[in-house]
């Protein structure tokens, strides 16, 4: 057993866990927060991500050790109190999700390619750095126009005709 | 309409839950002394078991128990079964081999269940399963179907000899052949239902509690219709008294069908709970998804349509095999037969139909109802039909599908169905406009400036839903009623609760059914819940699957705020002093119409409560229930258009664009409509193009993860165009079809005749890979 501290959501949260302990298992076991999923056991689905020092990481491709010392930012911390983050809204205004269990992902993905493509992203890019997201129930097509949307992006013509 | 009534965009009540990370699934939920399970699973494909060695395994840190098949049967828990019986055509029952959730003489397939390890965590529950030995003795292998037909084929259930499961018909054969010997033009075709995994993103998931002090079971479950579920498990099962099992279903993450089933894993994890004194907890891994959840179609079909001289259609052949797995799953039988052979006329007046289907067992997972269930099958077979003579005669697709439309209503096919309603010309123009189809040769000579092949494809689906009405099934083999149940409770204070045995796994249940009580009563939706998934809450129901949340289950709500407003009206006309057909009930108040006269709904509903003042002999309360019986299916139906680009060099197919005109009936809720369409078509063009499940020849299944299954993701797909059209349907009081499956149903044809229209060959199987598009171009080139 090794002990760990990670900052998650603003808080210094301590724990012992086994040297194979994940950290989506560290998040969803020992501090109950359960927003994070899993989705497969291979890194393809993106329904684990969370952000580690500010950057999109796939928390089931994560040790909790080698998180040790690091701020991680999960769904459950997204929101500012009862103020939606800017891509939550935007999904939920878009219809960006259906059965749920792939957003908390596609959401801290979202923010991720936000915050580095600012208002140039376009559906092209958005597209393909979804990539590393598998969503079952809505086709991407609605995820797709949240994201753009809340990029501030002008959307494409093809989607704006709808 | 109201802002928030029927046809409304209303946002998703629910949406605020699953995008903080709030939402609760099977796997969040834990409970005191909970512990973890793992199962030990056959890596063989069909084997004998000698014998199960579990002594290095039980003394690994912390295990708690180990549990096989011989104690499970040792303590009365009974087989799996498959809940519609279909006859073969000579009269016999279907042959049903014995499934035991957990196998302790024989497996037949990779993955089948054959002990639980229960332990601390489940890291070392997977350790101790890893430990477990067992002694197999290898026994011949078949997956395919044709093959496991054939003499000599390896033998799976005694019970049923040359592994054939029903050898079933519908439809007239002398009439049929009659039709043939009279036929100007005859086209054939082989056509491959590709093998699927349905893969909802939540993979399965079961938590079993026994509660020694109460003699009570709960089971958390990852279910589409956890009435079904406890029913099966208490009456089939003997897993529990019914009325000592609580079944829960929360949020679940998806399902398109997979989730509809009793599983091995939640009936052993009940039991488990109880033999080893704590609560046991399973959550699958995704390898164990593609390895037991029930996969979809898989059929090989022969097909033949007769044509006259004026290409008119004469009459229909079909000779289908449809690979069942190694066991019969739930609704397995009902899939290839009474969903799909009863679709086969589509929407084309057909004078002649007849179809014979073999089932067959193989050993490879379970077959059985995935998103659409049969009609996929159905609308694949006749719309490459249809697209193939229509090329064979040099003739337009859509003028060959116009001349041949059903166009007067109800019109009973010649396979069962008797379609009440629909506008199939008004879907085909509508489709044809939205795709500029006029404008495709064009785009086509362009594309070959480019050096690209540009082909369009068309496919006009209809299909059965609403599933289903309870006699007709009954006298069709199904094992239960297709009804729906609600109940309506009006608090006090005017706000309603709606339990409903539908469930919600991604349709948005909370927002539309909410809408029906913003339609009638001119409420908010926000005083409205919607309970549904736990059965100590609602009661009996039946659960979301073929589309009839819609159709079926709002049907019952409907019926349900009839006897609300009925009462609260008698209520209202006792305290005002008026008629009560002069009452009416909007924007939240309860009125004398023309008068000014009126009672804030919120004071009726108080008033039911306080009992202070109703008319003489009034029960006080404000609660009805209401059970809906269908009395037809409902057929949604529309027009697909997929336009594509292939790269002639690497074989490899874009999707320019892709068009859906669907007539869904009534909409309640054209977002989330659209979404469910959005869904279905990323399903039915993943299974066009990208989802290949693939058994090598020892039965191991070598695409079990995401490394190796290509599910669509954001990059394959296109934006879709999706509209609709609307005739209502006669059969249920709010004229719902329903809209969940269509996309899947009517997609591939639609991608595949694009793609064979693209490479000037027609021999294409699904899915249309690079490597296979390449090949079928360079075969021709």
């Amino acid at each position: 057993m090794t002990d760990v501290t990670i900052t998650v959501n603003g808080r210094e949260m301590k724990g012992s866990v086994e040297d194979r302990t994940l950290l989506v298992q560290f998040l969803r076991e020992n501090l109950g927060l359960t927003g994070t999923h899993v989705g497969c056991d291979t890194s393809q689905c993106g329904a684990c991500v969370v952000h580690v020092d500010g950057k999109a990481v796939k928390s089931c491709t994560m040790l909790a050790v080698q998180a040790s010392g690091s701020s991680v930012t999960t769904i459950e911390g997204l929101a500012n109190g009862q103020e939606l983050h800017p891509v939550q809204a935007a999904f939920r205004e878009h219809h960006g999700l259906q059965c749920g269990y792939c957003t908390p992902g596609m959401i801290m993905t979202a923010v991720d390619m936000i915050e580095r493509h600012g208002s140039s992203l376009d559906e092209e890019t958005v597209r393909e750095e979804l990539d590393g997201n598998i969503c079952r129930c809505t086709g991407y097509h609605n995820i797709v126009k949240a994201i753009l949307a809340a990029a501030g992006a002008s959307q494409a013509p093809a989607m704006a005709a709808e | 309409m109201g802002v928030e009534g029927i046809g409304a965009k209303v946002l998703r009540k629910e949406d605020r839950r699953f995008i903080t990370g709030r939402g609760r699934y099977v796997d969040d939920m834990s409970v005191p002394g909970m512990k973890y399970a793992a199962f030990v699973r056959s890596p063989h494909a069909h084997a004998k078991i000698n014998g199960i060695d579990t002594s290095a395994a039980e003394a690994m840190p912390g295990v708690i128990g180990i549990l096989n098949g011989q104690q499970l049967q040792g303590d009365g828990i009974g087989n799996l079964i498959c809940g519609w019986a279909v006859n073969s055509k000579d009269g016999t029952p279907m042959k049903m081999g014995a499934w035991p959730a957990l196998a302790s003489q024989t497996v037949r397939y990779v993955g089948q269940a054959v002990a639980i390890v229960v332990a601390d965590t489940q890291a070392k529950a997977r350790d101790a399963a890893e430990a477990v030995v067992i002694d197999y003795e290898e026994l011949p292998v078949v997956t395919k179907a044709v093959e496991a037909l054939k003499d000599g084929a390896p033998q799976l259930h005694p019970e049923a000899p040359g592994n054939l499961i029903f050898d079933w018909e519908l439809g007239d054969k002398a009439a049929t052949d009659e039709a043939f010997s009279k036929a100007a033009h005859v086209t054939k075709l082989h056509i491959h239902n590709n093998r699927l995994v349905p893969n909802p993103m939540e993979p399965r998931a079961a938590l079993g509690l026994y509660d020694p002090a109460e003699d009570h079971y709960t089971c958390w479950t990852t279910s589409q219709n956890p009435h079904v579920a406890r029913l099966v498990m208490s009456a089939f099962y003997n897993v529990a008294p019914e009325h000592k099992l609580r079944v829960i279903a929360p949020d679940v993450g998806g399902g398109f069908g997979s989730k509809i089933y009793i599983y091995p894993e939640e009936i052993v994890c009940l039991w488990a709970s109880k033999r080893t004194g704590v609560p046991v907890k399973w959550t699958s891994d995704r390898t164990e998804a593609f390895l037991t959840d029930a996969h979809g179609r898989d059929h090989e079909t022969d097909v033949e349509l007769a044509l006259d001289a004026d290409n008119r259609i004469l009459g229909l052949k079909v000779e289908t095999t449809a690979n069942l797995g190694a066991y019969m799953s739930l609704f397995s039988s009902s899939v290839p037969t009474y969903l799909y052979a009863t679709l086969l006329s589509g929407q084309y007046d057909i004078p002649a139909i007849h179809a014979n289907v073999k089932a067959v067992y193989t050993n490879t997972v379970p077959v059985d109802a995935y998103r659409g269930a049969g009609r996929p099958e159905a609308t694949y077979v006749i719309e490459r039909t249809m697209e193939t003579a229509a090329r064979e005669l040099g003739i337009s697709p859509a003028e060959f599908r116009r001349k041949n439309f059903i166009r007067s209503f109800p019109h009973q096919t010649p396979v069962i169905m008797n379609y009440d309603a629909g506008d199939f010309e008004a879907c085909l123009n509508a489709g044809m406009e939205a795709a500029d189809v006029s404008g495709f040769e064009g785009r086509r000579a362009e594309a070959k400036s480019r050096g690209k092949l540009r082909g369009l494809g068309m496919s006009c689906y209809i299909e059965a839903c609403g599933i289903a009405p309870s006699k007709a099934v009954g006298s069709l083999g199904a094992g239960v009623g297709l009804w729906e149940s609600a109940e309506v409770r009006v608090n006090p204070v005017g706000t309603i609760e709606i339990l409903t045995g539908s469930h919600s796994h991604g349709q948005g249940h909370e927002t539309t059914f909410a809408q029906l009580v913003a339609e009638r009563f001119g409420l908010p939706v926000d005083n409205v819940q919607v309970i549904h998934g736990d059965t100590d809450k609602v009661q009996f129901g039946m659960g979301t699957y073929g589309s009839r949340s819609g159709a079926v289950g709002m049907s019952a709500i409907h019926k349900a705020l009839d006897k609300v407003e009925a009462k609260a009206k008698k209520i209202a006309a006792h305290v005002l002093e008026a008629d009560e057909g002069d009452i009416v009930i909007e924007n939240g108040e309860v009125k004398v119409a023309g008068t000014d006269k009126k009672l804030g709904w919120h004071e009726v509903c108080l008033g039911a409560y306080t009992g202070h003042n109703l008319p003489d002999g009034m029960e006080p309360g404000l609660k009805e229930g209401a059970f809906y019986d269908p009395t037809n299916f409902t057929f949604p139906a529309g027009c697909y258009i997929c336009e594509v680009e292939v790269d002639p060099e690497t074989g490899t197919t874009e999707i320019i664009q892709f068009v859906a005109a669907d007539d869904f009936g009534r909409v309640i809720n054209p977002m989330i409509v659209e979404g469910q369409v959005h869904g279905g078509l990323a399903q039915g063009i993943g299974q066009a193009i990208l989802e290949s499940t693939h058994y090598d020849d020892s039965g191991q299944l070598t695409t079990a993860s995401y490394m190796d299954y290509a599910m669509p993701r954001a990059w394959d797909l296109p934006n879709f165009k999706v509209s609709t059209t609307e005739t209502l349907c006669p059969g249920n009081p709010l004229g719902m079809k329903g809209c969940g499956e269509a996309g899947a149903i009517g997609s591939p044809p639609a991608v595949i005749n694009a793609i064979t229209d693209a490479i000037g060959n027609n021999d294409l199987t699904m899915p249309a890979t690079p490597e296979k598009v390449w090949k079928a171009l360079n075969a021709v080139r």
